[in-house]
């Protein structure tokens, strides 16, 4: 059991808060990770820590047992570390196809090139051809990202990043406000990532939690409260009422 | 849809970006005809083609990458009084390899400050630009027995252009060699913003937090774009300098680097050629306003920037809707594009 992903002692302060407190997570290879928590548990603020967009105020970060921790964002995703965003972060005014090619691009260190155009690259091309057609995007593929419905978008989300080809995939809420029939397109694709593949996934849908996820990671306040199979967790009565303790305050 | 017809299709929308539209040939062509056409008119059309260029540079920060300068003076003033220097001293006397000098000599500078206007948000570039534009204008003054300071660049002799073209006082050979620096140019800017790293640049000014996580390195890919725009505004000041045989401390003037702005607002960012036609838009109502009214043509000037944006760009050039349809149905390679894609537009 190969560790892919790893924080050690991780923490992040925003003044007198603590969003991020003593954080050691341990991700297997290939595993499939959920991670779960109340609101305000801090699990979108360990996503940025993990993906670069903040900084720790102590602790680190390890991908294949190498620290990543000074690392900026850009460079993690070279590494193999990519993510989705809760709130979709796309390019209002490029297309699907522009927007999948940029990653790509970069992928095969295309990126920089500021003589040839994207689409003299037959592999560039290839691989995004693929993506479209397999996150159902090639009938809006030339729409500009601003006007498609939003389920379109959401699977645009993941699509740009999967065009990365991570190794890590953090999925922050994927299936979040999306409607019955697009949500199916959407778990479908995330059950049909290849197995080497590690997947961190965020989700408040206990049914897509336990569905999809092999081992659990229960966090609250900032803190890793629990962690262990879906069975186990399940079970625990003190994730029960951590959930259920929040569910009679709302 | 079947993966090769997708592939097929794929490949083209990627390239389609870069193709030569009728209008945009048939703009290029009317300014090479001018040479011919308007042979009285050739001084005021080596300021339009300087403008234009220099507002060409501006659209490259601003209208691909987003960056908001109001200090853009600072490199069109390094590359006029660059070219200004290496003519009188006799450096290099060749003006298209004094100018190709005086555009890296721009770029040096544009890279060195370029760090400044990567942090903070567009307020803060505003003035970070503006700062860099002012101190070189002091620096200018300062060292008067280098630049000549207030009185400007005395005794700048420019040699006949590969040795062979006199510049005359009627501004022929002055208007031929802006306007093929131009051109070139502007053939290496349409082919940068086409490519792989012109998208990433529109990336990153559409949203540079998802640009860093689908792995493009935002910060260098905005110096390298600053770098390259202070090149093209050094080449257009050079371009000042050496067809007027002059720089004064004007060149790095605040109301420069607002006038471009302006420009580049009347004809539209983020397309290239919002530039040159601003430039055309701008410099032809300031001759002829001038010439009705010496002392208050700004007023007319600010009155149409105001219109412009009350009413709208969109609105104001309707009028050249059927002109843009004509070209349209003109274009070969649109007309199959549309047929292999029905489904856009939806």
């Amino acid at each position: 059991m190969a560790l892919v992903l790893e924080t050690v002692g991780l923490e992040k302060r925003f003044g007198g808060l603590v969003a991020t407190n003593d954080v050691s997570l341990k991700v297997e290879k290939g595993s499939r990770h959920a991670l779960i928590g109340p609101n305000g548990a801090g699990k979108t603020t360990l996503i940025n820590l993990l993906t670069g967009v903040l900084r720790p105020t102590a602790g680190r970060i390890l991908l294949d047992s190498r620290d990543i921790t000074a690392l900026k964002a850009n460079a993690r995703v070279k590494l193999g570390l990519t993510r989705t965003f809760q709130i979709n972060q796309l390019f209002a005014d490029l297309t699907p196809l522009e927007t999948v090619s940029l990653a790509v691009a970069e992928r095969l260190g295309a990126g920089a090139d500021w003589w040839r155009p994207p689409g003299r690259r037959p592999q560039l091309v290839e691989e995004v051809a693929e993506i479209l057609e397999s996150f159902r995007l090639a009938d809006v593929m030339n729409a500009r990202t601003s006007v498609l419905p939003y389920g379109k978008q959401r699977l645009l989300e993941i699509a740009v990043a999967v065009a990365s080809r991570p190794r890590v995939l953090l999925l922050d809420e994927p299936a979040a406000g999306v409607p019955e029939e697009e949500r199916h397109a959407i778990l479908d694709i995330v059950a049909a990532l290849p197995q080497d593949v590690t997947v961190l996934l965020i989700e408040h849908d206990m049914d897509l939690v336990f569905r999809f996820a092999q081992r659990i990671s229960v966090l609250v306040n900032g803190a890793l409260f629990v962690e262990g199979t879906p069975e186990a967790i399940a079970r625990d009565p003190r994730v029960k009422e951590v959930y259920l303790g929040e569910a009679a305050h709302a | 849809m079947s993966p090769r017809p997708l592939f097929a299709d794929v490949s083209s929308r990627l390239a389609a970006r870069s193709h030569w539209h009728p209008l945009e040939v048939a703009f290029w062509l009317a300014a090479i005809a001018t040479i011919y056409a308007l042979p009285s008119r050739h001084l005021i059309l080596t300021e339009i083609a300087i403008l234009g260029l220099f507002a060409l540079s501006l659209d490259l920060i601003l209208g691909y990458a987003g960056i908001v300068s109001l200090g853009h003076a600072a490199f069109f003033g390094f590359g006029a009084y660059a070219a200004g220097l290496l003519a009188k001293h006799g450096l290099v006397t060749e003006p298209l390899l004094a100018l190709i000098a005086s555009g890296l000599a721009a770029m040096v500078l544009g890279f060195a400050t370029s760090f400044l206007v990567l942090r903070g948000s567009d307020l803060t570039r505003i003035m970070v630009t503006l700062g860099v534009a002012v101190v070189l204008r002091e620096i200018a003054n300062r060292y008067a027995g280098l630049t000549g300071g207030a009185d400007g660049l005395q005794g700048v002799e420019i040699t006949p252009l590969f040795g062979l073209f006199r510049f005359d006082i009627f501004g022929h050979t002055a208007y031929c060699y802006a306007l093929g620096v131009l051109l070139v140019l502007f053939l290496v800017a349409r082919r940068i913003v086409h490519s792989s790293f012109g998208l990433s640049l529109l990336a990153i000014k559409g949203n540079p937090l998802r640009a860093a996580a689908v792995g493009i390195p935002v910060n260098a890919r905005l110096v390298a774009i600053y770098t390259i725009a202070a090149g093209y505004a050094g080449v257009a000041g050079a371009l000042l300098t050496q067809t007027t045989a002059f720089a004064s401390l004007s060149v790095f003037d605040f109301d420069r680097s607002a006038d471009l702005l302006l420009v580049l607002v009347i004809g539209g960012a983020g397309y290239l050629y919002g530039g040159l036609i601003g430039a055309i838009v701008f410099k032809l109502m300031q001759d002829y306003l001038s010439s009705l009214t010496p002392q208050y043509w700004p007023f007319w000037i600010g009155l149409l920037l105001v219109a412009l944006v009350l009413v709208g760009r969109e609105r104001m050039t309707s009028w050249t809707r059927p002109i843009r349809a004509l070209a349209a149905r003109l274009d070969w390679r649109d007309a199959r594009g549309r047929a292999a894609i029905p489904a856009e537009g939806r």
